[in-house]
C-alpha cells in the first residue's frame, strides 16, 4: 500500500485529535489576531449607536442553548451597548428551549447596568408558533403577550405605556438559530415594513446575504466572527474575540487536511493508473 | 464560574457531560448514550412544560374557565380531534383540523412568500451594470450568476453549445455558493468546540486554580 493510499485510509480519529490539539493550544497560550469589520456588521452597530437614549429597540433572542456558543456573545455585547446608551429594550424568545437561557442573560446584563424590569426593559418571553406570534405582534404586542415572562400583565408595566407594535420601536435586532428567522423577514419586514437586523449562526449566514442585498435585512452578524466584529466595534472584547485566534488555528488545520486529502486522492488515483498501465 | 456548592455541582456535571459527548469521537459508548438521552429528555420535558404554561393555559384554559369565553371550545375541539390520528378507524376526523390549519397557513403565508421570497429577490437581481466602480462590476457578476444558475435548472433543452457553457457557469456559481455555505458551517462547528474548550479551561481554572 502506497503512502497516498494509507493517507486516504487515515483513521478519522487522528483528524479529531489534531483539531482538538489545534484548539486547545491557543486556549492555553492565547494570542490575538486582527479582526476585519464587515459593512453588514457595522450597520447593526451604527443602528444601535444612532438610536437616541429613551428610544426602544426590539430584541429577539430566538435560539436554544445549542447555539449559545455563537449567539450568546452577540446578544451579550448588543445588550451591553443598548443599556450603556440608556436605550430601552423589548425582548422576546421564540425558540422553544431558549426562554430560560434568555432570562439568565437579561437578568445578568440588566444588573450590570442597574436597569429595571418594566421601566428600562420588558421581557415578553415565549409563545408557541413563532410565525403567528410575530404576525400578531405587528398588530399589538398584547395579543400574543397579555402578560410578560414573569406573568405580570404588560399593561401594568410603565414601559408598555403607549407602546403598541413594531411602529413604536426603532427596529428589530433578531438573533436567530433556526427557521424563526424567515418569519421575521416575511412578516415583520414584509408585512409590517419593520427595519430588521439579524445575528445568525455561521451555518445560516450564507442563506441570508441575498436578503441583505435586497434590502429586506438592514444588517447582518454571521457566527462567532460576526460577534467578534461587534465586540471590536463596541470596544468590549469578550469570548468572541478570544475565540478568533483559536478559530484561525483550527481553520488552518482544516485547510491543511482538505489539501492533504485532495493530494492523497489524486496521487493514489495516479499510482493506481500507473500500476494498471 | 464556581461561587458556591450548588454552582460547583452543576458546573462539574456540565463538564462531565461535555466529556461524555466528546467520547463519541473515539467510539460509541454508554457515557455518550447517557448524555445523549439526557439532552433529548430534558429538551422534550422543558418544551412540554413550556407549551402547557405558555400555550394551553393562557390560550385555552384561562379564556374558557376564567373569562367565560365558551367559543374557545371550538379551537379546543379542533385540537383534540387531532389525536384521532392514532386510530386507524377514526383518523379521518383529524382532517377537519388539518384542513382548517392548512387553509389559514396557506392564506397567510403564500402571498407574503411570493412577495418576499420571489418578487423582492427577483427585483434585487435586476441591477445596473457599469464599470464606473467595483459595485457595477459585482452587479454584472450577480446578473450572470443568476441567469446561468437558472439555465442549469432548465431541463427542456439539452445542455449543449451556448446553453451548455452557460449551464457550466451556473454549476460553478452554485459551487461557489455551496463552498461559502460549507466554509461558514465549518466556522460554526469549530465555534461550538471553542466554546466547550473555553468552558472546560475556565472550569479547571476555578477548581484547580488555587492548587496550580
Amino acid at each position: 500500500m502506497s503512502f497516498y493510499e494509507k493517507l486516504m485510509k487515515l483513521d478519522r480519529r487522528w483528524v479529531y485529535l489534531t483539531v482538538a490539539i489545534a484548539v486547545v493550544i491557543p486556549v492555553l497560550v492565547p494570542f490575538k489576531v486582527p479582526v476585519y469589520v464587515t459593512p453588514e456588521a457595522k450597520a447593526v452597530y451604527d443602528f444601535v449607536e444612532n438610536t437616541q437614549p429613551g428610544e426602544i429597540i426590539f430584541l429577539a433572542i430566538d435560539y436554544d442553548p445549542n447555539a449559545m456558543a455563537e449567539l450568546q456573545p452577540m446578544a451579550r455585547v448588543i445588550m451591553r451597548q443598548v443599556f450603556s446608551r440608556n436605550i430601552r429594550l423589548i425582548i422576546c424568545a421564540l425558540s422553544q428551549n431558549g426562554p430560560g437561557m434568555a432570562e439568565q442573560l437579561i437578568s445578568q446584563i440588566s444588573k450590570e447596568y442597574n436597569k429595571k424590569n418594566g421601566v428600562d426593559y420588558v421581557y415578553l418571553g415565549y409563545k408557541p408558533y413563532p410565525g403567528i406570534t410575530i404576525l400578531a405582534m405587528g398588530q399589538n404586542f398584547r395579543i400574543p403577550f397579555p402578560t410578560d415572562y414573569y406573568n405580570t400583565p404588560v399593561d401594568s408595566l410603565p414601559m408598555m405605556d403607549g407602546l403598541r407594535n413594531y411602529d413604536d420601536v426603532k427596529g428589530i435586532i433578531s438573533i436567530e438559530a433556526g427557521n424563526v428567522a424567515e418569519y421575521w423577514i416575511n412578516y415583520a419586514n414584509g408585512r409590517y415594513k419593520a427595519k430588521v437586523f439579524f445575528g445568525v449562526t455561521g451555518v445560516m449566514t450564507a442563506d441570508y446575504y441575498p436578503f441583505l442585498q435586497s434590502g429586506q435585512l438592514s444588517g447582518l452578524l454571521g457566527g462567532l466572527k460576526g460577534a467578534s466584529e461587534y465586540e471590536r466595534l463596541a470596544k468590549q472584547e469578550g469570548v468572541a474575540t478570544e475565540g478568533m485566534s483559536i478559530q484561525t488555528v483550527a481553520h488552518l488545520v482544516v485547510i491543511a487536511f482538505i489539501v492533504l486529502g485532495n493530494v492523497g486522492y489524486f496521487m493514489s488515483k495516479r499510482y493506481k493508473g500507473k500500476e494498471k498501465g | 464560574m464556581i461561587t458556591d456548592l450548588s454552582s460547583a455541582i452543576w458546573t462539574t456535571l456540565a463538564a462531565f457531560l461535555t466529556f461524555c459527548i466528546f467520547s463519541f469521537l473515539y467510539k460509541d459508548n454508554p457515557f455518550y448514550k447517557i448524555a445523549e438521552h439526557i439532552v433529548v429528555g430534558v429538551s422534550a420535558g422543558y418544551f412540554a412544560v413550556l407549551l402547557y404554561w405558555d400555550g394551553l393555559v393562557p390560550k385555552l384554559w384561562d379564556p374558557i374557565v376564567k373569562q367565560g369565553k365558551w367559543y374557545y371550545l371550538i379551537p379546543g375541539l379542533l385540537g383534540l380531534i387531532m389525536w384521532t390520528r392514532f386510530s386507524k378507524k377514526y383518523s379521518w376526523i383529524s382532517r377537519f383540523s388539518i384542513s382548517f390549519y392548512m387553509g389559514i397557513a396557506t392564506g397567510v403565508a403564500v402571498p407574503l412568500y411570493i412577495q418576499n421570497y420571489v418578487i423582492r429577490q427577483l427585483s434585487s437581481t435586476m441591477l445596473p451594470v457599469h464599470f464606473k466602480n467595483p459595485a457595477g462590476f459585482f452587479n454584472l457578476l450577480i446578473v450572470i450568476g443568476v441567469l446561468c444558475a437558472l439555465i442549469y435548472f432548465f431541463f427542456s433543452k439539452e445542455h449543449k453549445g451556448a446553453m451548455g457553457s452557460a449551464a457550466k457557469v451556473g454549476i460553478w456559481t452554485l459551487m461557489v455558493g455551496f463552498g461559502a455555505g460549507f466554509g461558514l458551517t465549518v466556522m460554526g462547528r469549530v465555534s461550538l468546540l471553542i466554546d466547550r474548550v473555553i468552558f472546560l479551561k475556565n472550569y479547571f481554572a476555578s477548581v484547580f486554580g488555587h492548587i496550580l
